[in-house]
């Protein structure tokens, strides 16, 4: 039976389930709601999820296992000479291409059963049947092969024909289960909050274990990039210059100059203007200029960063070059493309303000009134209130939110990658073109670089270590925003 | 009319700090304080008791124009201030609330020390220039308050590491410390325990040789207790005011004699 027709049928049962033991429990109560310990609704729930939680289980496990379990089985068929001579896993996916190709030949009627069971590669070309149906192939199949492919085919029907029943007889146990321990009595509403209990705390388990898995795939691959490459060349080399040919130069440090270059001037831009438009919105707007002004700004944050690239591109750049450039304004050739620290930094920036001025508005605002009252009565003017007790009072949530914006800024990409140009290098001239971690992050992957050469392994290094840093970014944010609330509790 | 002729008495007011003449207030379209008359004696301190809602907060923040910070709050009527009206277009509230001090329902000290507590006044109105005579207020500002035996050993601590009470007592202080003529205390003492509570009644009492004091209360006791003079408020309309041993044993108005023998409010 297909995957999706035994879902199905897995769906049908427990509908099914739920209206008998709904109905079983309305029974059991002579009608009378009243005596039954929860609402009817419980006691289907609790007889359809009987049958859904072991039978969906069951199913699930039997998928991870099945491919586990029949190529182990079918690889001891593969002779330890042709291992030797090519790689078992380039074997076995040749064995799973030609059963693949084999069913797909059944289904379009272009062999018979008898004629795939009973074929040798003496016999048949394999190959040439098999494009027929539109399976190409990359070499002849031998016989071995071919039989590793027969007996893998063999196993994964008889897999799948057990996969059926097992999932069937479950659910079908989990009715009757579920429907004969329905009366009046049975706690139904406990049963169906603990299983919901249970999904609510395996959907926060998914959220924590991808990040667990995130950083332990980093932590891998950054183990297997110093294998090859020295760490203190990594850490402290001063030219970055990758060929995938070999004998590259991958230093850090131009890369994190850059980074955090781009960075310091995106937070110049962003953390002066995001915070005086906070205070304006937060302290002085009228109601109705707020109600529309904030929302308008928070639209900025919307935006795709892709966006915020091509307004680097063709607007921010080709502008800073009509005024540093050496036939700019100002005549002072300190720019010569568009491409740039400032033309990044200062587009990042401008991304960046909604970020600053929406939070520090929202920690502005939780500064209590009895504060401003205090002060106000004590003489002092509106702006006094603000610069001596409100920023005061809001300042370690400030600081938070300027730390949050900052670890955006450095794992930036997009904009990097058109704003700021590719080339690696070490300068203080922020008109020069530079190129952060992010930016070569995505170079050194996209590229078809061999997998296990240091030029594409360094990437993982990269990663790992913009995320130690960005992690260390908002532990420290995340503590200053904590300490904080603790102030007026 | 709300006030009868006669309810006004001959008290022992030395002479007139503030007098409010046909006073109105609306929030919006709800007219909360009606036509309100009442003259306030310098260097005494009067209570405004009444139920709740009943406007007495609303007048009191009229006295230093804290009701300009909400914007649909709109004020009418004469309020004078030493004979000059406070509403005048030419008076800043910033100036008169350095005149006239307010104390609020829940103790409100700045998250900074103790010591710039007290000092934030005297600095942004530039009362001192050195050093030595910011100390000098700080320390008789604390013991006018009756806080400096606690604190003067910790006056780098947190104004807010101290206890409700003494957090209290900080804001009065804080209030004392730019020297204002009048403080407005708006239920000072609604967030305290008994012991605290006795401990600000007594500072009001010492206070008042130098302060003009008014302060709103819900507790008829602490009315007697700490005032000379006490004003009845009822449903924004000033009913009836009187020295307090009068107002509490021979009340003139019905409604007065009602809610301080407990059968409303």
């Amino acid at each position: 039976m297909p995957l999706s027709l035994l879902f199905a049928s897995c769906l049908l049962i427990a509908a099914l389930a739920f209206l008998m033991g709904r109905g079983k429990a309305f029974k059991s109560a002579g009608g009378d709601i009243r005596k039954l310990h929860s609402l009817p609704g419980y006691y289907g729930w609790n007889s359809a999820l009987m049958v859904l939680l072991p039978s969906m289980a069951a199913l699930v496990i039997w998928l991870a296992v099945q491919p586990l379990v029949i190529n182990s089985s079918v690889s001891q068929m593969i002779s330890t000479q042709s291992v030797e001579a090519s790689s078992l896993d380039l074997i076995m996916s040749d064995v799973r291409r030609v059963a693949e190709g084999l069913n797909k030949a059944v289904e379009a009627g272009a062999m018979t059963e008898a004629e795939v069971s009973g074929a040798t590669a003496e016999s048949m070309n394999v190959r040439e049947r098999l494009g027929a149906v539109g399976v190409a192939l990359g070499s002849d199949v031998s016989n071995e092969t071919l039989q590793a492919a027969q007996s893998y085919r063999d196993l994964s029907a008889t897999s799948g024909l057990l996969r059926t029943i097992a999932v069937l007889a479950l659910a079908l146990g989990g009715l009757v289960f579920g429907v004969v321990r329905t009366n009046k009595d049975f706690r139904a509403r406990n049963t169906v909050e603990r299983v919901i209990l249970g999904l609510l705390i395996a959907a926060a388990s998914i959220a924590i274990l991808t990040t667990v898995g995130i950083v332990f795939s980093l932590i891998f691959n950054t183990v297997e990039f110093f294998k090859l490459y020295p760490a203190a060349d990594f850490f402290f080399g001063l030219t970055w210059s990758p060929s995938f040919g070999g004998g590259s130069d991958l230093g850090i440090l131009p890369l994190i100059w850059a980074t955090l270059y781009i960075s310091l001037i995106a937070l110049a831009v962003s953390v002066p203007v995001g915070l005086f438009a906070a205070i304006y919105l937060s302290e002085y707007a009228a109601p109705l200029v707020r109600s529309v002004a904030k929302p308008l700004l928070e639209v900025l944050a919307g935006i795709p960063t892709i966006v915020y690239g091509l307004f680097a591109l063709l607007t921010v750049g080709p502008l800073l070059v009509d005024i540093f450039g050496s036939n700019g304004v100002l005549h002072l050739g300190w720019m010569q493309g568009g491409t740039a620290v400032m033309t990044a930094g200062l587009v990042m920036g401008i991304m960046l303000i909604p970020f600053v001025s929406s939070l520090s508005d929202d920690i502005i605002n939780a500064v209590p009134q009895a504060m401003r009252d205090g002060s106000l009565g004590l003489g002092a003017t509106h702006s006094e209130t603000v610069k001596q007790v409100i920023l005061p009072a809001a300042l370690p949530g400030i600081v938070g939110a300027i730390l949050l914006a900052a670890s955006r800024a450095i794992g930036e990409t997009m904009i990097v990658v058109l704003g700021a140009g590719a080339a690696a290098r070490l300068s203080m001239n922020p008109f020069d073109a530079m190129t952060t971690v992010t930016a070569k992050i995505v170079s050194q992957l996209t590229g078809d670089a061999d997998f296990a050469s240091p030029e594409a392994l360094v990437a993982f290094a990269l990663g790992m270590t913009l995320f130690v840093m960005t992690l260390g970014l908002n532990v420290i944010a995340l503590y200053i925003v904590r300490k904080y609330r603790e102030q007026y509790e | 009319m709300t006030q009868m002729p006669g309810t006004i008495k001959a008290a022992k007011m030395t002479d007139t700090k503030i007098s409010a003449r046909n006073v109105q207030v609306y929030y919006g379209d709800t007219h909360a304080i009606k036509d309100v008359n009442i003259e306030i004696g310098s260097r005494a301190v009067t209570a405004f008791i009444g139920p709740s809602g009943c406007g007495k907060s609303t007048f009191l923040r009229c006295l230093n124009r804290m009701n300009d910070t909400i914007d649909i709050c709109r004020v009418e009527g004469n309020i004078d201030l030493d004979g000059e009206d406070i509403y005048d277009s030419r008076v800043d509230p910033v100036q008169l609330r350095a005149k006239v001090g307010m104390v609020f329902q829940k103790p409100n000290p700045f998250p900074k020390s103790i010591y710039d507590n007290i000092a934030y006044g005297p600095r942004i109105h530039g009362l001192v220039r050195k050093k030595a005579e910011l100390d000098e207020i700080v320390a008789s500002s604390l013991q006018k308050a009756g806080l400096w035996n606690e604190v003067k050993d910790r006056l780098d601590g947190p104004g807010t590491g101290l206890s409700g009470g003494q957090q209290q007592r900080l804001c009065i202080a804080r209030a004392i410390a730019v020297s204002p003529e009048v403080i407005l205390m708006d239920e000072p003492c609604s967030a305290l325990d008994p012991i605290a509570t006795a401990k600000v009644e007594e500072l009001i009492d010492e206070l008042r040789e130098n302060f003009t004091i008014v302060i709103v209360t819900h507790s008829m006791q602490q009315a007697a207790r700490v005032s000379q003079r006490t004003a009845f408020f009822h449903m924004g309309n000033l009913v009836e005011i009187g020295d307090t041993q009068d107002i509490f044993t021979n009340p003139v108005d019905k409604r007065t004699q009602d809610y301080i023998t407990g059968r409303f409010g």
